[in-house]
This record gives C-alpha cells, sequence and structure tokens, in this order.
C-alpha cells in the first residue's frame, strides 16, 4: 500500500517536471544532445572525454570562467582554429589548434554542449549568436 | 563473523578461478621457419621466429638507441608525429596510461617513432615529451630516417597488423600499439585510439613479464 501510494507521487511529480519544461529548455536540450556527438566526433580526441585536455600539450575544457569570458570568441576559434599562447586554469598552452570544418548549427550545438558540461554553466549559444560572432571572426 | 568468513571464503574461490585463466599465452606473430641444427651428435628441430631486426636511431635526449638497449626488455612500439592533429593525442593519451602502470619497471619500454623526422627533431621531441610530463628513460620518443622506421614499420612491427587487415599501407597512421617481447618478438597489436585495448595491453604485459625465459624459445 504505502509503495502504490510512493510510486502514485513520484509519478505526478515526474508529469509536473516534464510539463513544466518550458520551450527554452527543450531548445537547450535539443543544442546540448546534438552538441555532445558532434563533441565526441570533434573535439574529444583531443580535448578528451571528460574536457580534461592532454597534460601540457592540449588545454582543458574545464576553466570555467575563461570559458565564461570569451564564449563571444569561441564559434570563431572553433571555426579558424588557434594559433599562439592561451592561459588555461593558469597554465600556457601553446599548441596550434587546427581549424574545425562545422556548419554554424554544429558550432552552436557543440558551445553549447561544452559551455553546459566540465563544470561550465553557460546555457544555450543558438545559432543566430554563432552566426552573428562569424561574420566578425578575422 | 560467520558472514565475513563465507565472503573471504567467495572471494577466495573467485580468485581461484581467476587464478587459472590467467595462464594464457600470447600468440607469437610474423613468419617462423624450422631450422634442424646437430646438437651433441643428434638432429634438434627448432623454431625460429621472426623478429625485429637491428637498428639505430636518436631519443629526445639526443642519445643514440640501438636494439642492444632493448635486450631483456618487453616494449610497447608505436608511430606518430607531434604535429598530428587528428588521432595522435588520443594515442598518447592512451599510452600515459601504459607509462603510468609501468614507469617504475625497468624491464618494460615504450618506443615512440616519429614518421616526420624532418620536423620532429630532437628538441621537438623533447619538448613534447616534457608538455606530456614524460621523464626519465621508459618511454623514448625516437627519429631516424624516414624510410627506416616506415621498413620497420611495415615489415617488422606491424606484421600482427597486416595479417588481420585488408588495406594496405596505411597502417602506420592507425593507431596500433605493438607488444614486443624480452626476444624481440611480436606478441599483440593493439588499437591505440581504443581504451579497453590499451587496459588488454596493460594486462598483456603483465602475462609476459611472467613468462619463463627457457619456455620462451631462443
Amino acid at each position: 500500500m504505502k509503495l502504490k501510494v510512493i510510486i502514485g507521487m513520484a509519478l505526478l511529480l515526474a508529469i509536473i517536471v516534464i510539463s513544466c519544461q518550458n520551450g527554452q529548455s527543450i531548445e537547450f536540450d535539443r543544442y546540448y544532445s546534438s552538441g555532445s556527438l558532434v563533441y565526441e566526433s570533434r573535439c574529444q580526441n583531443c580535448h578528451g572525454a571528460k574536457g580534461e585536455g592532454l597534460q601540457g600539450l592540449i588545454p582543458p575544457l574545464t576553466d570555467s570562467i575563461f570559458i565564461k569570458k570569451n564564449l563571444h570568441a569561441l564559434p570563431c576559434l572553433v571555426k579558424n582554429g588557434l594559433r599562439g599562447k592561451v592561459t588555461i586554469n593558469n597554465r600556457d598552452f601553446a599548441e596550434k589548434m587546427s581549424a574545425v570544418d562545422l556548419a554554424p548549427i554544429e558550432i552552436a550545438n557543440v558551445l553549447t554542449y561544452v559551455a553546459n558540461s566540465f563544470g561550465n554553466k553557460c546555457g544555450t549559444i543558438n545559432v543566430e549568436q554563432v552566426q552573428s560572432e562569424l561574420a566578425k571572426c578575422k | 563473523m560467520r558472514k565475513w568468513i563465507f565472503a573471504l571464503g567467495i572471494i577466495a574461490l573467485y580468485n581461484a578461478c581467476k587464478f587459472n585463466s590467467t595462464t594464457k599465452t600470447l600468440p607469437i606473430y610474423g613468419n617462423r621457419q624450422a631450422v634442424t641444427k646437430i646438437v651433441n651428435g643428434q638432429s634438434v628441430t627448432d623454431t625460429v621466429y621472426q623478429t625485429i631486426p637491428p637498428f639505430k636511431l636518436i631519443n629526445q635526449y639526443g642519445d643514440s638507441i640501438s636494439d642492444k638497449d632493448l635486450n631483456g626488455k618487453i616494449y610497447v612500439a608505436d608511430f606518430f608525429f607531434t604535429s598530428c592533429p587528428s588521432i595522435c593525442p588520443g594515442m598518447q593519451r592512451n599510452m600515459l596510461k601504459v607509462y603510468d602502470a609501468y614507469k617504475n619497471t625497468p624491464d618494460v619500454k615504450i618506443l615512440s617513432y616519429t614518421i616526420d623526422p624532418k620536423y620532429d627533431s630532437v628538441k621537438v621531441l623533447k619538448a613534447y615529451a616534457d608538455k606530456l610530463g614524460v621523464t626519465g628513460n621508459t618511454w623514448w620518443f625516437i627519429q631516424g630516417k624516414k624510410d627506416d622506421t616506415y621498413r620497420l614499420a611495415e615489415k617488422s612491427y606491424l606484421v600482427a597488423v597486416s595479417r588481420d587487415t585488408t588495406v594496405p599501407g596505411g597502417y602506420v597512421h592507425q593507431g596500433y600499439f605493438v607488444l614486443v617481447d624480452k626476444q624481440k618478438r611480436v606478441r599483440g597489436s593493439y588499437d591505440g585510439t581504443n581504451t579497453e585495448q590499451v587496459s588488454q595491453l596493460i594486462d598483456d604485459i603483465k602475462i609476459l613479464k611472467a613468462e619463463a625465459p627457457a619456455l620462451s624459445g631462443q
């Protein structure tokens, strides 16, 4: 009897949570889950499954202050790669990152994934934002 | 108390079973031939296995390395280049696991051959090793003539791979880790980008370490 009540309450709670998900969070989920696939096929080999990087060679993606501060610069960084020194988690990295050939929507997906994984929490980076940043790439 | 004894019994039993299954041996790859010799007036037939031929290369410290430095050592070889953007980082991340497991074991070594010796000078290799956090003499990043390295790779190290694959040529770039025993025979090849296969490699090194020298011939 008691078990039934508990299950019933849990179900009710689940329904409330699901139905309260607004459009925004559905959009986020869509970006995030597509992004995880892009990450796996295009980024993970170097940056690692947990965004841990590789020792002093490849920077980790866990520096949430860096990610937050450079959010606007990330679309161009993905598209064109990176040369020169970056300081991540107080450590200098100087290896070259090659350009990643991705469509704007894929960049938006993968950035939403990265910016909300590995300890980062920046919300959705949508395709419109990405396109407007890409137009300003040097 | 009783429960504990019971649990201990289960663990002991489990380990007993496990022990039986680890007495496995690794295959010996490559060509082999039967050689008949006269020993003490009797003709004895022995199998001669393919081995890694003599070589001389330079490591990240600028030291000359030859096959003699690997006498009596088990080692893992792979092929890479420092500016490799695709599979190498994943491979080296996995090779670091092998390094961490055996860096304090004097009879286990790792050899990473660069396939781009023009760019990967001693200086570049040393900087790369430093950035990976590799010190000491367990893991050598080595360079020689490009043609020699390719020949060594395809004719000697990747014999285990070329037997299994229908794709000719490109093995060097496919990220294999090749396991070589103390007699310089190829005993296994593992996909260096696959973490499960690399764990298998770490386990298989233990099998080679336990192998009695007399049993393994030569």
